[in-house]
């Protein structure tokens, strides 16, 4: 059904029409411009489309309008994890960074819930997210580090 | 003289002086993830005596850049950073001179900060900006300008971060984000095969039909996709696949063009033979290809993260039939793609629908199952290998035969063009399969030579016309099952004469930086108790960096890789730890390929359409790696992007194999694969 929908994103209260099928990526990247959230597969396989809504991570390629209607999205724009991202940095933890929005939105509420995650804990934190050119051990470290900073 | 600087040797092709002290470099090679545009950057710093933040880059554009082909094979070091080193130097030299002149001093008293002249010790009030005259950029290149020696590097050599990292890290930077208001979003309802002819459109609104190609067309990306949805297409003429002989070994039983390289059969009986397989596997970049276009003017812009600009304007001017002037074509940096994906011809879908509707931007979006059904894929292939032994048990004659599909058929070769290009009225015929020649590296013989002396050595090998899909560029071509054989079979040999692996590969091989490699890797290398432990070495090419890998796995019903360790040698290294990054990604990609992935099909073509059907390794399957950069620097500098994935698939069957007590022959080293084999192994009488 279309409609208007409140929808807080990064801190910023908005009103959406949009139908209320229509998936929360497109509504981030195409009504809001919000385009750090990304298309991988629209199935919930890779995790580039990776948001906050409440804090959890969720997959934006299928979170529906109406159920996120109400809600407090965080797109990687909105992040506010400077530990994090010095910490990608430090460890030049990206290739094509097509992936990294979503790892770092996953990575940050890993972070908000678990102060000293084990390489392991991160392992299963970001494994629903894929890392076609190969950076995983880099970003897992990268983690690791803004975890004790 | 550099290949690039020979096809562009205008100095202004390469350079120009911007103001507030900067300068800009132009490149052809493109950004794909590996880091190229700042250690080009890098390199061009050196030379001038300049910061790298006072170069600005330009990479991939037919315009204003370079024809440099296209961004592969590990070649943009030794292609693109020659010529960019020549260049600098060149110009260096030039305006060292004139300000020389200028000031009344000798050109070797001048000393050069960030561009400024100095004097013994004080600014002169010269620069490059104000010596250096229109004419200049006019100038060919000599291609002999003095270049700066190693030991005296400041840049060349450092860990200089990636420039375009921050922004990634912040959402942006991609060709998907580009967006202005009233673009038109466009998905294709792609034609199934060479052959299909559309039969019956149903329930299709705004769309762009040209022959039997077709794209719906909406506002928003949501409302093409939703269009895509919608649509009922009927097509007539499709092919039908016989999925279940579709594998690596279809490749013998269908026509192929046969090539002889090396010795001539010897009157010897081979002793030992061993024969590996890949199936077909997929590029499978995380993000799906995308591309924009606009025609205005009678002038055709098009945006494309595909991996060159220049080959790409002339292969959409020989589909759209117009003049390469015409079009400008613009990179702009996509996911990672490791060969030649889907990218370019998303940039012909986009073309010919702006084509359609003049004065629109047009956005043209892969889907996911777009990408994985219709990109090229890597070929797969079959690998045999035999030697006759002397009484030490050293190869004394050796054959290699290979059967494989073409693994280049890029548009602007000969062999190939754009996918959409099968749609339109008048359709190019099917291409002829050639493979890149051994001079180039080769593709389905690539690294088949082994580095090591195994007496008169000889490549039969088969170029297999009409594999049931497109096949071109991956990774590393043919270089995985080609070392996969050699260093699996190797294994065999040692163990036949009772020698270990690492051991024996040494009294076969008398490159020092070869053994260097090896032996690095080997004194770091632990097993801990329960677990498998393999080797792995190439040389990329024969001739670009050098790479040995170890791998500790344990086995049960799957492989769990425990730790990799990898020591490379790729000379003079201009940022090492972005030649690291490529270390390792190489290595996680191998890994994957040898243990996970396997391109499934159907009647119709490729059917595995997403992650879960074409699985890749997680993250929670990725052990440490420890990789490292040995050997000279002072060396000229190897290509390093490619090097690594032979030697971790070889490690990693060798590891299985010591793990196991049986060899895995045929990739990926699935869990069926393992509980045959161990079925097998347990079997008594086999
Ligand atoms: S796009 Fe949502 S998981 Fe892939
Ligand atoms: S950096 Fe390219 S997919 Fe992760």
């Amino acid at each position: 059904m279309a409609g208007t929908w409140n929808l807080e994103v990064n801190g910023q209260a908005h009103a959406v029409q949009a139908e209320g099928s229509e998936p929360l990526l497109h509504v981030l990247r195409d009504h809001l411009g919000l385009k750090g959230t990304r298309y991988g597969c629209g199935l919930e396989q890779c995790g580039a489309c990776m948001v906050l809504v409440d804090g959890d991570p969720v997959h934006a390629c299928t979170r529906r309008m109406d159920t996120a209607a109400g809600r407090s999205v965080t797109t990687v724009e909105g992040l506010d994890a400077p530990g994090l991202l010095a910490a990608f940095l430090e460890e030049q933890a990206g290739q094509c960074g097509y992936c990294l929005s979503g790892i770092l939105v996953s990575a940050k509420a890993l972070l908000d819930r678990t102060p000293n995650p084990d390489r392991a804990t991160i392992a299963a934190a970001l494994a629903p997210h894929l890392c076609r050119c190969g950076v995983h051990a880099r970003i897992l470290r990268a983690v690791a580090k803004a975890a004790t900073s | 003289m550099s290949q690039s600087l020979a096809r562009n040797p205008r100095l202004g092709q390469w350079i120009r002086f911007l103001e507030h002290d900067r300068v800009r470099i132009a490149t052809g090679k493109v950004e794909l993830g590996q880091g190229i545009v700042t250690a080009l950057a890098q390199i061009a710093a050196e030379e001038l005596d300049l910061d790298p933040d006072q170069v600005m880059m330009l990479s991939g554009s037919s315009d204003e850049g370079p024809d440099e082909l296209y961004t592969t094979s590990s070649l943009s070091i030794m292609d693109s950073g020659a010529a960019i080193r020549l260049v600098t130097a060149e110009m260096r030299t030039l305006l060292a001179e004139r300000a020389a002149r200028r000031l009344n001093c000798a050109p070797e008293d001048l000393g050069i900060e960030r561009g400024h002249f100095h004097l013994a010790g004080e600014r002169t009030g010269q620069s490059y900006w104000t010596v250096t005259e229109p004419g200049d950029l006019e100038r060919e290149a000599s291609g002999t300008a003095l270049v700066k020696p190693h030991a005296s590097y400041r840049t060349v050599g450092r860990s200089v971060p990636r420039r375009d990292l921050p922004g990634k890290l912040a959402g942006g930077g991609f060709i998907h984000d580009l967006d202005e208001p009233g673009m038109l979003h466009a998905r294709i309802l792609r034609q199934p095969g060479y052959s299909a002819r559309l039969a019956n459109i149903d329930g299709i609104g705004d769309h762009v039909q040209i022959g039997h190609f077709l794209a719906v067309l909406g506002d928003s990306p949501l409302a093409a996709e939703q269009a895509a949805k919608r649509a009922r297409v009927r097509w007539t003429g499709e092919r039908e696949l016989d999925p279940a002989r579709i594998n690596a070994y279809q490749l013998l039983e269908l026509p192929s063009r046969k090539h002889h390289i090396g010795a001539d059969f010897a009157d010897t009986t081979h002793d030992a033979e061993l024969t590996v397989s890949r199936p077909y596997i997929a590029h499978a970049s995380l993000g799906p290809s995308c591309a924009l276009a606009l025609y205005r003017d009678d002038h055709l812009t098009v945006w494309s993260h595909g991996q060159g600009m220049h080959p790409l304007r002339h292969s959409l001017a020989r589909a759209l039939d117009l003049a390469p002037e015409a079009i400008s074509t613009i990179h702009v940096d996509g996911a990672g793609c490791y060969g030649h994906n889907g990218a370019d011809d998303a940039a012909l879908d986009a073309a010919l629908i702006a084509l359609a509707r003049p004065g629109r931007r047009v956005r043209v979006a892969w889907s996911r199952e777009d990408e994985f059904g219709y990109e090229p894929l890597g070929t797969a292939m079959v690998v045999r290998v035999s030697a006759a032994v002397d009484a030490a048990g050293r190869p004394v004659d050796w054959t290699t035969r290979i059967w494989s599909g073409p693994h280049v058929n890029r548009p602007g070769t000969t062999s190939g063009h754009l996918l959409a290009r099968e749609a339109l009225p008048d359709p190019p015929p099917q291409p002829v399969p050639t493979d890149p020649p051994l001079s180039r590296g080769g593709g389905a013989t690539r690294n088949a030579i082994p580095l090591y002396n195994v007496g008169a050595h000889r490549i039969c090998w088969h170029l297999v016309a009409g594999t049931p899909v497109r096949t071109s560029a991956l990774r590393g071509l043919g270089a995985v099952p080609n070392v996969v054989a050699i260093e699996a079979f190797l294994d065999k040999l040692a163990a036949a004469a009772s020698t270990d692996p690492v051991e024996y590969r040494l009294t076969l091989l008398e490159d020092e930086r070869a053994r260097r490699v090896l032996r690095e890797v080997r004194d770091r290398a632990r097993r801990e108790s329960g677990q498998g432990l393999g080797f792995g070495f190439a040389r990329y090419k024969n001739m670009a960096a050098y790479a040995a890998v170890a791998a500790a796995v344990t086995v049960d019903e799957a492989v769990r890789v425990e730790k990799i360790w990898c020591a490379a040698d790729a000379g003079l290294v201009i940022n090492p730890d972005g030649a690291l990054n490529q270390l390792e990604g190489g290595i996680v990609q191998a890994m994957s390929w040898t243990l996970r992935e396997e391109v499934r099909f159907d009647a119709h073509g490729v059917a595995s359409l997403d992650w879960d059907s074409y699985p890749i390794l997680r993250f929670d399957e990725i052990p440490e790696i420890e990789a490292w950069l040995t050997g000279p620097r002072d060396q000229p500098a190897l290509g390093v992007g490619e090097c690594t994935v032979g030697p971790t698939a070889a490690a990693l069957c060798n590891a299985v194999a010591d793990a196991l007590g049986v060899r895995i022959l045929d990739m990926p080293l699935t869990r069926d694969r393992i509980v045959a084999a161990l079925l097998a192994g347990d079997d008594p009488a086999s």
